[in-house]
């Protein structure tokens, strides 16, 4: 997009997709910038890259994106200049000092609260005592109990924040990346000391689908149905669900999930974000400039998954969580509209970014049908609001993945000849040998 | 849920019975669709790929894979239906009547029951959902099964609806109806994929079950109205890919009044684990998929009198 608000897509964008489809960095990654105006050529060509299983470019709402950086109060020029970096977080390119710092495990904050605020890894009391969870008498209860514990922890984490902001301001002062970042030069202030025109902190939440899900199950068979005490779920939960496979399943299968469009799933998802957003949003940094939330994981939802123990969603101890806004790895069971409908009920305007993964076998991209399919899903989902989506061809280790253990790839639909189907539901052999055809296709 | 007997069309006039409703079809007509499957058909095809979308009474579906052992169904069950044979738990079907009691205490959802019996409003609640990828893209909802004329008023009803909502609709059918059941509802059909197998009367029947004949007569009047038909034909290696086959379909597509275009559709053998779910035997065992080659001399062979040819 151009200053003025007009498209900017040209020639030189088209050279630049080709050069990205022929040199397939790795780093740094490429990612395209969409607006309503863009042409369809440009997604087509996108897509066209993003088929032969890349994983790139990955895709962002520029016209979202304006509006996340108005509303963190940048000027319209600036935010139309701007854009996504790094992973998904956006910033006025050249004028802004935007920095990650630091993920926030929201699954870990429901395991404390479960243990009245003792984290039973450590056994140490890391969190306020919130109460036996056993007394709670409502899911709001429950819900509340959430809430005390997410701000204790975000009070400690903005703490912690101010104290290295000021290290870097004072002790690591950066003259060279200074001279290039409006306005250090005019304000006479380090890049690190609120120099740029603008100072943005971002917390990033990780866990959002594993979250939402185990509250679901809680909400839904302790205090809804009543079929599970919350005995038996905590003892479920210590065992690591050893002996309590019936209950396992109950919780993985019978429960309403985020990521199918499910209004009894979704709710809670927005309730989490919003909690998320309440504690975060507008804190003051010590670089006179706000806190933002994203909810981005990088690579960190593996080790947080590792410090937390069973989840009420049947996820087992020491699983990774869900990453970004995406649902848990195979709760999404009604294909990929459900999920971009089920996402897009979080206001992501008030993010400074959000990261959504999309798997796909390499058949239902193959064909003209496939990859229009694709422009037309990410034209819908950023009509309704999404900032970001990136979409993973599957490859035949996947597939071998799944095939062991299918309880966490339920959601791969795989296209067969015509026929569209689980792959979960497939015989074995016809699973070896779309395995075999999937590896012979990989570019 | 209603107790359905017999292998007679399902369905009242407000409900029918669905065994399947999938989002995000991109193959079922223009656009993005939701495709929703009726349960019951009155072919058997030997190349069926949906076997459970074939008996119009909702059917209890074993995925054997999920089963976790823990007898959940074999205690609950109310007829007596289920027991442990070698460690699994079996249904004996003639005492099943698909009340769905063992699929929901069947917490690993290794029991699914194929057929819900839904309302229209239901059904089209569901649709409505993608709504904004229809807008996209030029999408709505598609009918197929199953044979979504054998439950002629829900169809009907259905359609009728989707087009009140505003919804492009599609109809895949086998063509297999009385003249009747299409004349009700073809002013709300906005293009029919419509099988075509076999021509000779005799091979229809075989693979089949049952004649074509009133599924040809259908199509060339539906052709005749000026119905927009995409014609679909199923590629089996040994039963529809022989040179009489393909010529006299070739013939009889380029003598519709209305150009449609051909979708070949190559056999695959997808549907093996779904027979063995339903404790039903698989006739095509040793049949493979059609080559590449096959495909292409089929495809350059209807192209070459004239027709558009899609390919899968």
């Amino acid at each position: 997009m151009r200053p003025d608000g007009t498209d900017g897509v040209s020639e030189l964008t088209f050279l630049m997709l080709d050069v990205v489809d022929e040199m397939r960095l790795l780093q740094p990654s490429a990612s395209i910038q969409v607006s309503a105006q863009s042409p369809d050529a440009f997604l087509e060509r996108a897509t066209r890259i993003i088929a032969t299983g890349f994983g790139q470019p990955s895709v962002f709402n520029h016209d979202l994106i304006v509006r996340e950086l108005t509303r963190h109060g940048k000027s319209l020029e600036d935010a139309r200049n701007g854009g996504s970096s790094g992973c998904v977080e956006v910033g006025a390119f050249g004028k802004e000092n935007y920095n990650l710092t630091g993920y926030f495990n929201l699954p870990k904050l429901l395991e404390l609260l479960l243990h009245d605020g003792k984290d039973p890894w450590s056994g140490q009391q890391l969190g306020p005592r919130t109460g036996d969870p056993r007394a709670f008498r409502t899911f709001d209860d429950l819900f509340g109990a959430f809430e005390r514990q997410l701000r204790h922890f975000v009070a400690i984490k903005t703490h912690g924040n101010d104290v290295v902001e000021r290290l870097f301001a004072e002790r690591m002062p950066a003259p060279f990346l200074s001279l290039l970042i409006d306005d250090c030069i005019a304000t006479g202030r380090d890049y690190h000391d609120g120099g740029a025109r603008y100072n943005t902190s971002y917390i990033q939440g990780v866990g959002l689908g594993t979250v939402t899900d185990a509250l679901s199950a809680l909400r839904r068979h302790v205090f809804g149905t009543g079929a599970v005490s919350m005995e038996l779920m905590l003892r479920g939960l210590e065992a690591d669900f050893a002996g309590h496979e019936r209950l396992r399943q109950l919780l993985l299968n019978k429960t309403p999930r985020y990521g199918n469009d499910d209004d009894a799933a979704d709710d809670l998802m927005v309730r989490v974000f919003e909690a998320y957003f309440g504690a975060v949003d507008g804190r003051p940094n010590t670089r006179g400039g706000t806190y933002h939330i994203n909810l981005l994981p990088t690579t960190v939802h593996v080790y947080f998954g590792s410090v937390i123990g069973a989840t009420p969603d049947g996820r087992r101890a020491g699983a990774p969580v869900s990453e970004g806004v995406s649902p848990v790895q195979g709760a999404d069971r009604q294909g990929p509209t459900a999920v971009l409908r089920s996402v897009a009920k979080m206001d992501q305007v008030r993010t400074g970014g959000t990261l959504l993964n999309q798997k796909f076998t390499p058949a239902l991209l193959a064909d003209d049908a496939g990859r229009r399919g694709l422009v037309q899903l990410i034209r819908t989902y950023f009509r309704l609001g999404g900032h970001h989506v990136q979409f993973n061809v599957v490859d035949a280790d996947t597939l071998r993945a799944a095939q062991a253990h299918p309880e966490t790839h339920r959601d791969l639909i795989v296209r067969v000849a015509g026929y569209s189907d689980y792959f979960c539901d497939l015989g074995r052999a016809l699973q070896d040998e779309i395995i075999a055809r999937t590896e012979h296709q990989a570019v | 849920m209603r107790r359905l007997t017999g292998n007679r069309p399902g369905g009242s006039l407000k409900t029918g019975i669905v065994f399947d409703i999938r989002r995000y079809s991109i193959h079922d007509g223009p656009g993005i669709r939701t495709t929703v499957f009726l349960k019951g058909c009155a072919l058997s095809c030997w190349w069926c790929h949906n076997p459970e979308s074939q008996a119009s009474r909702p059917e209890v579906v074993l995925h054997e894979a999920r089963c976790i052992r823990c007898g959940a169904c074999v205690e609950t069950c109310p007829h007596g239906a289920v027991a442990w044979v070698d460690g699994v738990p079996v249904t004996d079907r003639s005492k099943c009547d698909a009340c769905g009691t063992c699929t929901r205490e069947c917490h690993a959802e290794a029991r699914e029951v194929a057929g819900r019996e839904m309302t229209i409003e239901q059904v089209l609640a569901v649709v409505e959902r993608d709504r904004p990828f229809y807008d996209e893209s030029g999408g709505g909802v598609t009918l197929s099964g199953g044979e979504p004329l054998l439950q002629p008023h829900f169809t009907a009803g259905l359609l009728a609806a989707a087009k009140r909502h505003g919804l492009t609709t599609v109809l895949d059918t086998s063509g297999h109806a009385p003249w009747e059941s299409l004349e009700r509802l073809r002013g709300d059909v906005d293009l029919f994929l419509y099988d075509l197998k076999l021509v000779d009367a005799l091979r229809h029947r075989r693979y089949t079950g049952v004649s074509n004949h009133r599924i040809l007569a259908n199509l060339r009047r539906l052709s005749e109205l000026g119905h927009q038909i995409v014609l679909r034909m199923p590629v089996v290696p040994g039963i529809t890919d022989d040179p009489e086959n393909v010529q006299a379909v070739r013939d009889l597509a380029t003598s519709l009044p209305r150009l449609a275009r051909v979708d070949l559709l190559p056999y695959h053998r997808i549907g093996v684990g779904k027979y063995l779910r339903l404790d039903r035997t698989y006739q095509l065992l040793h049949t493979d998929s059609p080559t590449r080659e096959r495909m292409d001399e089929i495809a350059s062979f209807l192209a070459a009198g004239g027709l558009p040819v899609g390919r899968d």
